[in-house]
């Protein structure tokens, strides 16, 4: 514990500061429950838990605007939460149910909002990246504003189809952040063993991307690196790529016994980095807040996380006729439109 | 308040495991994150985390209990200042929690134990047999061949340190080294087409896909670098090398990772496609499949991996490609299936032979080359078929087979053919979808009796 580090001097404000407290630790208690539920066997087939990652999209969800946009891949239960989906509706759709998400057909790694501007939940490693920078293309086609948030992880940042986006996104200057959650691991694949160099945002150079690290464990230095990047994306200057060091706490999917790494690695994070002790100290020594304060926020969080697991186990199955609906659509949105 | 801990569930398929070893003792103060136990899954043995604080107050379940099944009570947790005697106390009722409509991943029943023997054996009488299970037998079937073959090596995601993501590869580094045994990066597309390069450069690779889903990355190589080339090049070149990995529905995986390509590959010339149902194809297929000069398309199966049957035990064996193997004879009608459709079919056809219906089932076991001439021999005696496969119904195999017996039977017939799919969908996630849109034993029953007319 001694060895932790408080966090730089806060860019922000004592109230978003507790914000990012509050939205870390709702994903970090989210995918604890969502943990237990799977052991129980509520929960079925893989299941990829953000435990760890949690300063990355809290950081960056500060930095977007209104209508802004964002894909990721399977690892995807903060990312929902942190664009503010319903927790109730992202468990029931872990849980297969009515009530979630997708009415229950998607499943973990495969939830929307149109309404959040959240495009998915990808089961194929890498192939959300030049969706992201599609997304991008409407927006730009549009002249919105709007920018992209496109996640992926350190293993997917080898599939060829990364560079291809890359290049486009370039050459036709479409507004996307590529974000590399580099937690470090792919499966167990250590980011050493399946990338040619250390640094991976250095790989848009070639392609004319400006690109930085940024350290994943501080949220503010998460919220600072994303302004920037939104900064540039909106002034029309095309893609940014930002490498976020980070590091996930559980095993790959439920299933992974996790024997590339040593627990004592697990551990150090744990206990030095973590991203929400980190602002917990930043608040307290600051003066931002009382233990109090926090205890009230950790049983809000406690009460929707509960009503969540209690809401994803009480919503019915879905009706046997969902398995023929949403094959093929009447009409959907175009354009403007589908803000409306 | 006491609390139960329960078995968890480790893996998609797991429903039941052996609770190696304690990590905690009665009396221990655990906090989140703790490692309570190490469970063994059907997979490999994992750490089981403890998800609350609070104190061990008593554990249920002795260390190295075997078949521990998911959600039975294995300890009580107490609280500070509450007794362990109060823990004791409550009644192991059986996961309240838990409805009995969602027990982990059980999406494909589990089959009767066929018991049919194979009317034409691939292997001479007499000849010992050991039970392995699917998986072990595809690692044997690589091991042997790449004792006997210096230019057979392995690649794909996570085939060496991690032992495959479903441990098919278990081992296989520590015998043959990284140089044979190779972690790829994530890149399907790009690992493909560097297996089939070395392939034309006199290696025969075999590639391993995670599961077939990723293929999809790569089917580019697959068909028109490896598929072509030895008809592009006027038979100077080739690809003998073998691409295989899990294909099909594992359980509750959703519509990216549940999909039965058996058709797709089936329809290219250029490539061989096996699909193996029991441990010894698996074992003697794959053999043949890394020693034939072309590509071949190996599709194996996550929730028949785990599943034991007898294989023999003798030195080389192998199952020649092109040969269906009846499992188990009949007069009144003809099931054709491959993979895990063989599962439905054994089973359909036990529980007709209860109400008298004497079904004959035929494992494909290749779908190129198909053994077309077993298929029609068993029409011209029983006059009736039905065929029974995961994949969609739109372009099946049993679509082809349909027209083929058409023409080549059509005076025997007397009912048309009749197509056991999965459903026209993509695969849902919730558990009562999955199991609906897969095909299922009882559809099986149905299309026998529509043939038979009973
Ligand atoms: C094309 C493809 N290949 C393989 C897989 C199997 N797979 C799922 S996640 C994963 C590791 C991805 O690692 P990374 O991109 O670092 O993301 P992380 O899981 O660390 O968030 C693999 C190999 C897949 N889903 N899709
Ligand atoms: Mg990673």
């Amino acid at each position: 514990m001694a060895a932790r580090k408080p966090a730089a001097k806060p860019n922000v404000s004592p109230d978003e500061l507790r914000q990012y407290y509050r939205d870390m630790l709702l994903i970090r208690r989210f995918e604890e429950k969502a943990g237990q539920l799977y052991g129980m066997g509520l929960i079925g087939g893989f299941c990829h838990l953000y435990i760890g990652q949690e300063a990355v999209v809290v950081g960056l969800e500060a930095a977007a605007s209104e209508g802004d946009k964002r894909v990721t891949s399977y690892r995807d239960h903060g990312h929902m939460l942190a664009c503010g989906m319903d927790p109730n509706g992202v468990m029931a759709e872990l849980t297969g149910r009515e009530g979630g998400y997708s009415k229950g057909k998607g499943g973990s790694m495969h939830m929307f909002s149109r309404e959040k501007h959240f495009y998915g939940g990808h089961g194929i490693v890498g192939a959300q990246v030049p969706l992201g920078a599609g997304l991008a293309f409407a927006d730009k086609y549009l002249e919105n504003d709007r920018v992209t948030f496109t996640y992926f992880g350190d293993g997917a940042a080898n599939q060829g189809q990364v560079y291809e986006t890359f290049n486009m996104a370039s050459i036709w200057k479409l507004p996307v952040v590529f974000v590399i959650e580099n937690n470090q691991y792919a499966m167990g694949t250590s980011q050493k063993r399946s990338t040619s160099t250390e640094d991976i945002y250095t790989r848009g150079a070639p392609f004319g991307i400006p690109g930085e690290l940024v350290d994943g464990m501080d949220v503010l230095a998460v919220k600072a690196a994303g302004d920037k990047a939104v900064a540039h994306c909106r002034s029309g200057k095309g893609p940014y790529i930002l490498e976020i060091k980070t590091y996930r706490y559980r095993g790959h999917s439920m299933s992974d016994p996790a024997k590339y790494r040593t627990r004592e690695e697990v551990q150090k994070m744990r206990e030095e980095r973590d991203a929400i002790q980190n602002v917990r100290d930043l608040l307290l020594t600051g003066g931002h807040a009382t233990e109090d304060d926090l205890k009230a926020i950790d049983k809000e969080i406690k009460d929707i996380v509960n009503a969540s697991a209690e809401f994803s186990k009480e919503s019915p199955e879905p009706a046997l006729e969902e398995l023929w609906t949403d094959i093929y659509a009447e009409a959907v949105p175009q354009g403007d439109a589908i803000e409306a | 308040m006491a609390t139960q801990i329960l078995m968890p569930a480790l893996s998609p398929t797991m429903e039941e495991g052996t609770l190696a070893k304690w990590l905690v003792k009665e009396g221990d103060t655990i906090t989140s994150g703790d490692i309570l136990a190490e469970i063994e899954t059907d997979k490999a043995t994992m750490e089981f985390e403890a998800v609350d604080e609070g104190i061990v107050g008593k554990l249920l379940i002795e260390a190295g209990t075997e078949g521990v099944k998911v959600n039975t009570p294995i300890a009580v947790m107490v609280e500070e200042g509450e007794s362990v005697e109060d823990a004791a106390a409550p009644a192991p009722a059986p996961a309240a929690e838990a409805p009995a409509e969602a027990p982990a991943a059980a999406a494909a029943p589990v089959p009767a134990t066929p018991k049919a023997k194979a009317v034409e054996p691939d292997w001479p009488e007499g000849t010992p047999m050991k039970t392995q299970t699917v998986r072990e037998a595809l690692r044997d079937a690589m091991a042997e061949e790449m004792r006997s073959d210096a230019n057979v090596f392995v690649m794909g995601e996570e085939v060496a340190e991690y032992q495959g993501a479903y441990k098919v590869t278990q081992g296989l580094l520590d015998e043959f080294g990284d140089k044979r045994v190779i972690d790829t990066p994530i890149t399907e597309h790009g690992f493909a087409g560097i297996g089939v390069g070395a392939s034309f450069g006199g290696l025969k690779p075999i590639v391993e896909f995670m599961t077939f889903n990723f293929a999809m990355q790569a089917i580019d190589h697959i068909i028109n670098s490896a598929a072509k080339t030895l008809y592009m090049s006027g038979g100077q070149m080739g690809a003998p090398m073998v691409f295989r990995g899990p294909n099909g529905a594992a359980a509750r995986v959703g519509a990216q990772h549940s999909q039965d390509y058996a058709a797709w590959y089936a329809m290219i010339p250029g490539l061989k496609v096996a699909m193996p149902y029991s441990a010894a194809d698996a074992k003697g297929l794959l053999k043949s499949a890394i020693r034939d000069p072309n590509p071949v398309i190996f599709l194996e199966n996550e929730i028949l991996y785990g599943r034991s049957f007898d294989v023999p035990d003798m030195e080389d064996f192998t199952v020649p490609f092109g040969k269906a193997k009846i499992w188990r004879e009949g007069k009144d009608v003809t099931i054709v299936s491959f993979g895990i459709g063989m599962q439905y079919a054994l089973e359909a056809a036990e529980k007709l032979a209860e109400e008298g219906i004497d079904a004959e089932v035929i494992d494909l076991r290749t779908l190129r080359p198909l053994d077309y001439g077993t298929v029609i021999e068993s029409v011209k005696k029983t006059n009736r078929c039905v065929t029974v496969e995961e994949g969609y119904p739109v372009g099946a195999i049993g679509n082809h087979l349909s027209a083929y017996i058409m023409q080549n039977a059509f005076d025997w017939l007397d009912a048309p053919v009749i197509n056991c799919t999965g459903k026209d969908v993509p695969m849902p996630y919730a558990a009562n979808l999955e199991k609906h849109a897969l095909v299922t034993t009882d559809e099986v029953i149905d299309a026998v009796k529509q043939v038979t007319y009973r």
